[in-house]
């Protein structure tokens, strides 16, 4: 079964993430698929890769960029929502004239079409948020 | 439908709206914060208890966290973890996340 | 993309308060161009998303409700609106903004787009859907 993973706050502030991480690491080991992880309103910061989280806590970032490389899953960050809150990749900076670019492995930006693409295209969708 | 409770019922109205919309055949699972819902003796357990014959779950993890011994759950809340969570997904048609 | 899914926007926060009501809109908005059967179902506070008269002038926030008048365009022809919200708040579909589709099959003529029902009748339009999208 195909599964599709929407994230809709940002690490630490609120349990969705890591609710979102720990559900989609199960969604692997039960053998089912993983369409895509998709971040958005504030669930883009999920995707900066300068946080630097205490050394005894989880690194939410670092552990969704390792299952996207590990597991091959599609992390995408809504393009719209990454923009107001400054989560850019090197070519959305020199895009909109910024002098720095801080999107983490593993992640990319895209629009809300990919959103509905994975509502049509997975057999379930699952949000969470605040 | 599998609906998703992620608040405590003393802090937020997702609980009391979600109980508007439950269906024959409809599953519950308390997460996060939602499974304060889950606990017997607070004014939630007249909630969940009304609930006639909606399968209702908590999530393991997220009752360890907040304390929360089998001993105080409502009668008849099934724990299950991650696992478990993931296959209830996938045997109800789509899923309702009550945030 | 092979088939058509119903896919049900449901919408249960206020405007301005915070951002999920703009950016579900913007949801909306784009997924119209995938030609699926949409719904938007207003629940609880997201009833204040289509109230008239919305005014912006005076805080420096963005006045997306005009938005809500192009959804007809848009194919977005079935607004939910939960009768129970309505009435715990005070509102009646006068309140609210009277959104109008116009429909191609009828000459175009204008129908309205607002759809009120209670909980437990919506409850029946959300069993039909086969993807649930919350704001």
């Amino acid at each position: 079964m195909k599964f599709s993973i929407m994230v809709n706050e940002g690490p630490y502030n609120h349990q969705a993430s890591d609710t979102a991480y720990h559900f989609a690491k199960a969604v692997l080991d039960g053998g089912h698929e993983i369409f895509r992880v998709f971040f958005y309103h504030d669930g883009v910061n999920n995707g900066t890769r300068l946080t630097t989280p205490p050394q005894d806590d989880r690194n939410i970032v670092e552990r969704w960029s390792a299952m996207a490389a590990d597991h091959e899953v599609d992390l995408v960050i809504c393009v719209a929502a990454a923009q107001r809150r400054g989560i850019a990749d090197a070519d959305e900076s020199k895009r909109n004239g910024k002098d720095a670019d801080n999107i983490a492995p593993g992640f990319r930006i895209s629009g809300l079409g990919q959103l509905i693409e994975a509502g049509i295209q997975s057999d379930r969708l699952i949000e969470f948020g605040d | 439908m599998l609906h998703t409770v992620n608040k405590s019922p003393y802090s937020s109205d997702s609980l009391k709206t979600c109980a508007g919309y439950l269906r024959a055949g409809d599953a519950l699972i308390f997460i996060e914060d939602g499974v304060y819902g889950a606990m017997k003796g607070g004014a939630s357990d007249a909630l969940v208890s009304g609930m006639g014959d909606t399968k209702i779950y908590a999530l393991g993890p997220d009752l360890k966290a907040r304390g929360i011994g089998g001993d105080k759950l409502i009668d008849g809340v099934e724990v299950v973890g991650f696992d478990g969570f993931v296959e209830l997904v996938a045997a109800s048609d789509k899923v309702q996340n009550w945030l | 993309m092979s088939e058509t899914k119903k896919m049900m926007y449901v919408n249960r926060h206020a405007p301005y308060g915070t951002g999920y009501a703009l950016e579900g809109l913007e949801v909306v908005l784009i997924g119209a161009a995938f030609e699926q059967d949409v719904s938007i179902a207003f629940i609880g506070d997201g009833l204040y998303q289509i109230m008239k008269g919305q005014d912006t002038a005076d805080s420096d926030m963005k006045n997306f409700s005009p938005t809500y008048n192009a959804l007809g365009d848009y194919e977005v022809t079935k607004l939910y609106v939960e009768q129970e919200s309505m009435d715990e708040r005070g509102l009646t579909v006068d309140d609210l903004m009277p959104l109008v589709y116009e429909d191609e099959d009828d000459d175009w003529a204008e129908k309205p787009s607002i759809i009120v029902m209670s909980r437990s009748d919506l409850a029946g339009v959300f069993a039909e859907q086969d993807v649930m999208f919350n704001f």
